[in-house]
């Protein structure tokens, strides 16, 4: 068992149940396709995206990261109408990023927390619209100030969806 | 090595991971956006997501319904007399656009035009979105086994929504007008400037391609103009509601769509269009006065074997319904309570049939024998709330004579107007 430490603080390493391990992320995405219908704010969120961050955190192991991230991605790239592989590398990134950074930082602080989703919220939209303007080809326009504003929100999200995932997690 | 491999690993399978991913969509996008390639596994997503999405509508309809339609019942007489009083207004403007209707498929003719029309449209929910804000796309209950198939147009009572992208066995993804990969050919209603319409990262609607020096102003109706083969020609789209000097020499135009994009529920899809060749109605011309008259209030029939002198004066002077006559003076429908004048009075006869004539109606007396009054074609029939108006023949006005009301629904189908819905002949799956 890698333990690795932080200023002095030990990290601890959690692990997930099978059930939770398939069902969130998969109501996650139903969520983010259901919601929108009824509720149109809440396009600005990204359900699948705060729950990639969360469990690659949680986990601190970047395969287990990446392929979560990459699992994820892949099947919200199923729902949408563009070309399979585009949420899928971007989401791979940040699940690589979020559990290499989980793994050095201590990111049960509700500030790093807030800080970490909104990093990684703009480092999605960039590789998502780098894939899709570079190689699918996409006339996507980027948008500072949509991205800023999405990012914030989705970070204030993240702070009660993680509280509440935090239920789910067990010890190693 | 082994160290370096070991030292790198995490590093390597994310390069490898990505490597795959970036190789299976160059592969996609080298086979172009329609390859069957990726079906299988499209299929297998929306099935595992959908079947959960029709639950949740068909309970939250379920219970909607229950509510609306058992509970929450207040007003409902109030707006039931309100909109009988709105039908009975549309069908006077009914009876005046069918004319317009006519002459234009008139003029049509002679000019050998082909119009498109919308001939057979399936009524889908919407059950749900793609689940990204980036990709405006939505899901529909309906798919290829209703005779659905990809880029075929979405629209509805208010306007166009989109196109089908992909379909499935029981479901259709549609990609709405204003995600950013959408392209609509579009005409402008009073300057009949065309350009393009697509969406924004903002999930807002822009019109391109039109030139910097083109008078454009906000409020201009935005119609389809059919360049784009998938939707036909005059479906309204929506308002311009922003205009300024974009990059370039092109405006930068900003459209409001009529349909709510953002929270549909029914749409219709086009399974079918038709090209056919302007025909003008060659058959017997009705005039807007008389299909009035067939539908507005008149008096039943005196008893013909009553001789007149049996018959008190004021009974006959109450009764005898006024002959209605037509362009030329003759005499229509017998019994018909219509007396179409000219809008300065004078009688028909001798004034050219136009498509909205000024009609003067008589109202028949009322059972306590009140004088009849005389309303105006532009307002609304003295029709009490609730009472159902009856013809001669005691028909109910609502539901006009056949013939007459065929020639109204023929002479409605041409090419569907921006203020009034299309024409469709749904069909519900």
């Amino acid at each position: 068992m890698p333990i690795t430490y932080t200023s002095g603080e030990q990290i601890e390493v959690y692990r997930f149940s099978i059930p939770v391990t398939i069902g969130v992320p998969l109501l996650a995405i139903f969520l983010q396709a259901f919601l929108p219908r009824h509720f149109p704010f809440f396009s600005i969120f990204d359900l699948p995206l705060l729950v990639t961050i969360f469990f690659a955190m949680a986990r601190r192991n970047p395969i287990a990261g990446l392929l979560t991230g990459a699992a994820i991605g892949l099947f919200q790239d199923c729902l949408g109408g563009y070309p399979i592989g585009v949420y899928g590398i971007a989401k791979t990134v940040v699940g690589y990023g979020a559990s290499s950074l989980g793994s050095r930082l201590d990111v049960e602080n509700t500030g790093a927390r807030f800080l970490i989703t909104f990093g990684f919220y703009l480092v999605h939209s960039a590789v998502y619209f780098a894939v899709a303007r570079g190689m699918v080809n996409l006339t996507l326009t980027w948008s500072w100030s949509r991205g800023l504003v999405a990012g914030l929100a989705n970070a204030a999200l993240g702070i009660f969806l993680y509280f509440v995932l935090d239920k789910f997690k067990q010890r190693t | 090595m082994e160290s370096v491999l070991g030292r790198y690993r995490n590093l390597i399978i994310l390069v490898g991971v990505l490597f795959l991913q970036v190789l299976g969509l160059a592969v996609q996008v080298k086979r172009g956006n329609d390859s069957e390639n990726t079906r299988l596994i499209r299929i297998w997503a929306v099935d595992a997501i959908t079947p959960f999405e029709r639950g949740l509508v068909s309970l939250q309809e379920g219970v909607s319904g229950i509510w609306h339609n058992y509970v929450y019942l207040r007003g409902v007489r109030a707006e039931n007399r309100d909109l009988e009083k709105q039908i009975e207004q549309m069908r006077l403007q009914e009876v005046r656009l069918s004319e317009d209707a006519a002459q234009a498929r008139r003029l049509q003719s002679l000019l050998s035009f082909k119009e498109q029309v919308v001939a057979k449209t399936v009524a889908a929910q919407v059950i749900g979105s793609s689940g990204s804000d980036l990709s405006r796309a939505v899901y529909i209950d309906k798919g290829s086994d209703q005779g659905l198939a990809p880029d075929m147009a979405v629209i509805t009572a208010n306007g166009i929504v989109g196109k089908i992208l992909r379909v499935y066995p029981s479901t259709s993804l549609v990609l709405l007008i204003n995600d950013q990969s959408s392209g609509v050919g579009v005409i402008l209603e009073k300057s009949r400037l065309q350009g393009g319409l697509r969406g924004t990262a903002n999930g807002q609607v822009i019109l391109e391609h039109i030139m910097s020096d083109e008078d454009v102003k906000p409020g201009e109706t935005v119609l389809t103009s059919g360049g784009d083969r998938i939707f036909p020609k005059g479906l309204p789209v929506g308002t311009v509601s922003q205009v300024k000097n974009g990059k370039e020499t092109f405006l930068d135009i900003r459209v409001k769509p009529y349909a709510d994009l953002s929270r549909l529920e029914e749409v219709l899809v086009v399974t079918q269009k038709q090209d056919r060749q302007a025909v003008a109605d060659e058959g017997q011309h009705t005039r807007a006065a008389d299909i009035l008259a067939q539908r507005l209030p008149s008096v039943p029939d005196a008893p013909p074997a009553t001789p007149i002198s049996s018959v008190p004066a004021s009974a006959v002077s109450n009764t005898a319904p006024v002959q209605p006559k037509t362009a030329a003076g003759t005499q229509t429908t017998p019994g018909s309570t219509l007396q179409p004048k000219s809008a300065t009075g004078t009688p028909a006869a001798t004034q050219p049939v136009t498509g909205t004539p000024s009609v003067k109606t008589t109202t028949p007396p009322s059972a306590a024998g009140t004088p009849p009054h005389v309303t105006d074609a532009n307002s609304p029939p003295a029709v009490k709330p609730g009472q159902k108006p009856t013809t001669k023949q005691g028909i109910p006005a609502a539901a006009p004579a056949k013939g007459q009301a065929g020639r109204v629904a023929q002479n409605s189908s041409i090419q569907p107007k921006p203020a009034s819905p299309p024409q469709t002949s749904n069909e519900t799956h």
